[in-house]
C-alpha cells in the first residue's frame, strides 16, 4: 500500500473540521475499500481516534472494509423491485458469478451487493453495475449485463450515442482555432494541439466529438503522468483554474463555441473532461440575453 | 434559577441541570441503568423516562439527557410512565437475562412475565464501558461499530487495541457482566428469587458481622426499623 497517496488525501482535507467522511471516500475510491493500515494512518495525522474511525466505517453501507472487486453490482431488494422478482435476479448472478451475495469473486473481478433500495422503483428490478443503471432486470438479462460489464461499459458507440456532438475548439489565450481538417478522428476533423511530458514534446489530436475519448498522439503518453497543453499557435500553455473532477490533477482548457471552455484532464488514462459554462465570454453572454428577450 | 414542577410541587433548580438530577435533588427517585455521576449521559436505556408538558400531548423523554427548562412539568411515575418503564424492562430481561442489576430492577418493578423472543446477547449496548474508557480511562480502545441490529462494542478490527492498558474499568461498570444472576431455569426470563428470598441471615448468630452480598438487603432493613 502507497502511503503517500494516504497522506495527499488527508492533506487536502486538512484542517476541515469533520472532513473524515469525505478522507475515507477518497480512500475508498482510490483503493476500492478501507485498507486497515490506511484507517491507522488516518488516525495518526488527525484527532480522530481509531475507534471513531472504525465506527464511522463500519456504520455507513457505502464503506467496505474487505477489499472489493473491480466492478461492483448492486442488486436492489427494495420492496417494489423484491415484488417484481428481484430476489431471483439476485440467485441467477450468484450462479452466474459462484460467489453469493456481498462477496467477491476470485478473480476480483465483480463483487455482488445487495442494496434496500435505489430510488428507481419504477424501473424495478434495478441492478446498478458501477454506476450503470440497468432497469427491468430478468434472469435472461444477468448474463448479458455481465458479459457488458466485462466487455467496459464506458464505451460509447459515437453513432449513436446521443450524449456526443462536435464541438470546435480554439485557444483559450489567442483564440486561434485548433481544429485540423487534415487529420480525421471519429470521421470528424480533430482538434490539435502540442503537449510536454518529462522531456518529450509532441502533437496530441483529439476527437472533436465531445464526449468521445479517442486521440491520437505523436509518443506515447505513458499513464499517470501528467503532460502540459500548449497552442500550436501562439505557444502558450492552455491553463484551467479547474482541476478534473474525476482524479484532482490539474486540466487543460480550450474555448468552444465561442466562449463556453472545454477542460480536458492532462493526466494520461484519466478520462476526466467537462464543459464549462461559467466562464462563458462576454459576447455570449450578451447573445444569449437579447435572444432571451 | 429555573422555575419547573415535578409531579406536582414547585421548584427551582440551577441553569444546566438535568430533569434527573433535579428529579432525584429532591426526592423522586427515577431508575436507571446506563447513567453514571461521572460520565456523560447517554440516554441509551431508556429506562429514566418521565412524562413531560400537560395532557393532552405529553410526552415521554428520557430524564438522564432532558435539561430542565422554565414551566416545564414533569411527572415521573405516572401510569404512562410505568407502563413504559416495565415495557423497556421486559425487553432489557429479554436480551440479557443474565444480569442481576437487570432483574433486581425487574423485581422491583414488579414485572411478572417477558412476553418477547428469549436471547442471550448479554451486551444491551448501554455504552457504559465506551464511555468509562473514554472520559475516564483517557483510552478510546472500545467503541460502538455497525449499525442498527449489527451494532455492536469493541475495539477496533477485533484485535487487541494498542490503547488498551487492560485497565478493566470497562467490565467493572458494565451492569451485564459484573454481577451475574445465576438462576436456574434459563428458559424463563425472570428469576425474581433475590426479591422473594426470605432473608436468610436473620436468625443467624453474629449477624452483624455476616457478609452480605444482597443490596440493598432486606434483613438490614427489616433490622433497622
Amino acid at each position: 500500500m502507497n502511503n503517500e497517496n494516504i497522506l495527499k488525501i488527508l492533506e487536502k482535507n486538512n484542517g476541515n473540521q469533520g472532513g473524515l467522511i469525505s478522507v475515507l471516500e477518497e480512500i475508498q475510491t482510490v483503493y476500492g475499500y478501507l485498507p486497515e493500515d490506511a484507517l491507522r494512518i488516518v488516525a495518526d495525522r488527525t484527532d480522530n481516534s481509531l475507534v471513531d474511525i472504525f465506527g464511522v466505517a463500519t456504520f455507513y453501507k457505502a464503506f467496505s472494509l474487505k477489499p472489493r472487486g473491480k466492478h461492483i453490482i448492486m442488486a436492489c431488494l427494495g420492496t417494489a423491485c423484491h415484488v417484481r422478482g428481484a430476489p431471483k435476479v439476485v440467485d441467477e448472478f450468484e450462479q452466474q458469478l459462484g460467489i453469493k451475495a456481498g462477496e467477491t469473486t476470485l478473480d476480483k473481478e465483480f463483487t455482488l451487493e445487495t442494496v434496500n433500495c435505489l430510488g428507481a422503483c419504477a424501473l424495478g428490478p434495478t441492478v446498478v453495475v458501477d454506476g450503470h443503471y440497468f432497469s427491468h432486470a430478468t434472469l435472461s438479462k444477468v448474463k448479458g449485463i455481465i458479459k457488458n460489464t466485462l466487455e467496459g461499459l464506458d464505451t460509447i458507440d459515437i453513432k449513436t450515442d446521443k450524449r456526443v456532438f462536435p464541438v470546435e475548439a480554439s485557444c483559450s489565450v489567442c483564440n486561434h482555432s485548433l481544429t485540423d481538417s487534415t487529420y480525421l478522428i471519429d470521421g470528424y476533423p480533430s482538434i490539435c494541439v502540442t503537449v510536454s511530458f518529462g522531456r518529450k514534446k509532441g502533437w496530441l489530436r483529439l476527437s472533436s466529438l465531445y464526449g468521445s475519448l479517442n486521440f491520437a498522439s505523436e509518443h506515447e503518453v505513458p499513464p499517470d503522468s501528467l503532460s502540459h497543453y500548449f497552442c500550436p499557435y501562439c505557444r502558450k500553455e492552455l491553463l484551467s483554474i479547474s482541476n478534473c473532477p474525476e482524479c484532482g490533477e490539474p486540466m487543460a482548457a480550450m474555448w468552444v463555441y465561442d466562449g463556453f471552455t472545454m477542460h480536458v484532464c492532462t493526466r494520461g488514462g484519466c478520462k476526466g473532461h467537462m464543459l464549462d459554462l461559467n466562464q462563458t465570454s462576454g459576447n455570449l453572454l450578451d447573445a444569449l440575453f437579447r435572444t432571451d428577450r | 434559577m429555573i422555575n419547573l414542577t415535578i409531579n406536582g410541587l414547585d421548584v427551582s433548580v440551577e441553569e444546566g441541570t438535568t430533569v434527573l438530577e433535579a428529579a432525584r435533588f429532591f426526592g423522586f427517585p427515577i431508575p436507571t441503568l446506563c447513567h453514571n455521576d461521572g460520565l456523560t449521559p447517554l440516554g441509551a436505556c431508556r429506562l429514566c423516562v418521565v412524562e413531560i408538558g400537560e395532557e393532552p400531548g405529553t410526552n415521554l423523554v428520557s430524564s438522564c439527557t432532558y435539561p430542565a427548562e422554565e414551566g416545564l412539568k414533569v411527572r415521573t411515575a405516572s401510569e404512562r410512565v410505568i407502563r413504559s418503564r416495565k415495557m423497556i424492562l421486559e425487553l432489557l430481561l429479554a436480551s440479557c437475562p443474565q444480569s442481576k442489576i437487570i432483574q433486581d430492577l425487574a423485581a422491583a418493578h414488579n414485572v411478572k412475565t417477558q412476553r418477547f423472543k428469549q436471547e442471550y446477547e448479554d451486551c444491551i449496548l448501554c455504552g457504559l464501558c465506551v464511555r468509562m474508557c473514554t472520559e475516564q480511562m483517557m483510552a478510546k480502545a472500545i467503541g460502538f461499530s455497525g449499525r442498527g441490529e449489527n451494532r455492536r462494542i469493541g475495539t477496533p478490527f477485533d484485535i487487541k487495541s494498542d490503547v488498551c492498558r487492560l485497565c478493566g474499568a470497562c467490565m467493572y461498570i458494565c451492569p451485564a457482566c459484573q454481577l451475574r444472576c445465576t438462576y436456574t431455569e434459563p428458559e424463563k426470563a425472570i428469576c425474581g428469587a433475590c426479591a422473594n428470598l426470605s432473608p436468610p441471615c436473620l436468625e443467624k448468630e453474629g449477624f452483624n458481622d455476616m457478609m452480605c452480598y444482597m443490596s440493598p438487603c432486606v434483613a438490614c432493613e427489616i433490622k433497622k426499623d
